[in-house]
């Protein structure tokens, strides 16, 4: 069982790598009801430059912000970089074991979504792994916009501020 | 090995929290953005922002960005997650219940309470049909006595103003949470240089930051910090929470935004809907005031120390309630719960009561005479017949505002003077006191 990265505090500097560094997000359990947390987070992430592309069979055959529906990750036609868990955790391993089958570089565990194991097994398969972390709210904080909303963000700098790029 | 964040200092985050320079001048200061709106890109944007989909700025009532930097500011130095300022301290503490009263809803609070927060809490709040139950904090198992299955919180005020009272904020943070509520400090007269209730377990900590944040006696404030480590959905008792809002088109803010949803509702609910808000201006005011609130509160500590012991031994005086002295009964919980000193605002007993104390506050000359605290200068007050005179004889003596009671705030002015001050005021009471009794 890796101990290496700390699962309950990951480092800015382990955050920003994994945000900047990659472009293609499989969102797994995006839902097509507008005012849902993933909804929230899939338009957020889209108009930060990230491609989004929804997993969820229950919405098969709709198109959710533009873009088309998948049943899983394997039938995603494109190089996934991130896949984005909104699932409880107890549905996480077969996510992980399909996203490590793709070859995804990162598993982004959401908020309240935790599976200790799985994460391990994707660390052993050379993915990074993020638990209990809202991607919306991580790029948020890093980028600054999070403190616009009175948040702590942690960051102490004498750095002008600027977005990701 | 993934590399740890770095942790800074409370000296360093009081300066740097919060404030970048600005990405398009460089301005090093944060800029007062006196501005009531915001543009959008395009209404796409707009209502992205109005359902809070993105993050960015609509109106000044509900954010605005030196307020915003003031904000991070209180609650990096709390150790908070998020926090709301808003227009006063008493507009914290109305905000601070809105996000989690409905009508019908209790609350338990400590009765040594500023005066202004008891009349709030006893008279107004009831139009809200909201109920406080008051109890003695000096047993925190009276907070767990008067618990009901409508109380939604838990109140304290530590290093009470006037009473200088020390509450055991981990024992009543424990009896919160058995109960499935949170514990909500105000920590105006601690600021969190010398006080940090969120980390004896305390979820929720007000200010009025017209206080010793401030710092300088400019500018009304007041904040409300969460720790975000309040679970709201333990128990059904917080809908507001864990429901959804129908302002919101059915958005769940606890769900939503997770351990910052308290932030969240506090500010797109309360403040936006009750409008307390905080002046870019007076943002700015207090936030320069913060820089300094290290030292500032050092040498307020080290004058009050020294002002206490010399009024313990003067000859008007009939007592000193110092939690820095050995005296006090509040001196070993001081240690505890304020390691780097009791505050500077305290009170002393007048020899010859109501009179007496009217003498002294009407006498001094350095000291100034007006209803505040936590300013550079140092002021004086009688509560008796000013902040707490709407009271009833009863409340007034529970509060530590009896007739003989004069209250001090100690600034920051050179010690030997402010003594010198006091000593002549005194003198004069004393005479005046000795010719009367003739």
């Amino acid at each position: 069982m890796s101990d290496v990265i700390d699962r309950e505090n990951y480092s800015d500097e382990y955050l920003l790598d994994i945000l900047k560094n990659n472009r293609v997000v499989a969102m797994v359990g995006a839902s097509p009801n507008w005012n849902r947390p993933s909804s929230f987070a899939m338009k957020y992430l889209q108009s930060k430059g990230y491609r989004v592309i929804p997993v969820n069979p229950v919405a098969l055959g709709q198109e959710i912000l533009g873009e088309k529906v998948y049943a899983n990750l394997k039938e995603i036609p494109v190089k996934v970089d991130i896949v984005d868990i909104f699932r409880r955790s107890e549905a996480v391993p077969p996510i992980v074991d399909d996203a490590i089958a793709i070859g995804a570089k990162v598993v982004w565990m959401q908020l309240g979504v935790r599976h200790d194991e799985a994460a391990a097994k994707a660390e052993r398969a050379g993915l990074k792994v993020v638990m209990n972390r809202c991607m919306k709210i991580e790029f948020g904080r890093l980028s600054g916009e999070l403190s616009w909303s009175g948040i702590n963000s942690g960051i102490i700098s004498s750095k002008r501020r600027k977005l990701i790029a | 090995m993934t590399k740890r964040n770095d942790a800074y200092g409370f000296e360093t985050r009081a300066i740097h929290a919060g404030a970048q320079p600005d990405p398009v001048t460089g301005a090093r200061n944060t800029p007062i953005y006196q501005t009531n709106a915001y543009v959008f890109d395009d209404v796409d944007h707009a209502a992205s922002l109005f359902n809070l989909q993105t993050f960015g700025y609509i109106y000044t009532r509900l954010t605005n960005p030196t307020v915003a930097v003031l904000e991070e500011r209180v609650a990096n130095l709390e150790g908070g997650r998020g926090a709301v300022a808003c227009a006063t301290g008493h507009a914290s503490q109305l905000l601070a219940l809105f996000s989690l009263m409905q009508p019908g809803d209790e609350f338990i609070s400590s009765r040594y309470l500023y005066g202004g927060s008891i009349t709030q809490f006893v008279h107004t709040f009831k139009k809200f049909g909201w109920h406080v139950h008051l109890v003695d904090p000096h047993d925190p198992e009276n907070f767990r006595r008067a618990l009901t299955p409508k109380c939604k919180a838990i109140f304290g005020e530590q290093l009470t103003n006037p009473g200088g009272v020390v509450i055991d904020l981990e024992a009543i943070a424990k009896i919160a949470h058995e109960a499935g509520i949170p514990f909500i400090v105000d920590n105006t007269i601690g600021s969190p240089y010398l006080s940090q209730p969120l980390a004896w377990g305390a979820d929720i900590v007000t200010h009025s930051m017209t206080k010793f944040l401030g710092g300088h006696g400019t500018s009304m404030g007041g904040i409300v910090v969460e720790s975000g480590k309040f679970d709201w959905g333990q128990n059904d008792k917080f809908p507001t929470m864990t429901q959804p809002d129908p302002a919101y088109h059915g958005l769940t803010f606890y769900e939503t935004f997770g351990d910052f949803g308290y932030t969240m509702k506090t500010r797109a609910v309360g403040l936006r809907d009750l409008g307390p808000s905080l002046s870019p201006l007076n943002a700015f005011m207090i936030l320069t005031g913060i820089e300094s609130l290290p030292v500032r509160m050092e040498r307020h500590v080290s004058n009050a120390q020294k002002i206490a012991d010399y009024l313990e031994g003067h000859p008007a005086v009939a007592w000193v309630s110092y939690a820095g002295l050995k005296s006090s009964r509040y001196y070993e919980l001081a240690k505890k719960y304020l390691p780097k000193g009791a505050g500077s605002v305290f009170t002393f007993g007048v020899k010859g009561g109501y009179e007496a104390g009217v003498r002294v506050v009407e006498n001094v000359q350095i000291f100034s005479h007006l209803a505040n605290v936590g300013d550079t200068r140092s002021l004086i007050l009688h509560p008796a017949s000013t902040t707490h005179r709407q009271l009833t004889d009863e409340q007034r003596a529970t509060a530590g505002a009896g007739p003989d009671v004069v209250r001090l705030s100690i600034g920051l002015e050179t010690v030997e003077d402010l003594i010198r001050d006091l000593d002549q005021a005194l003198a004069i009471a004393l005479r005046r006191g000795k010719k009367a009794a003739e």
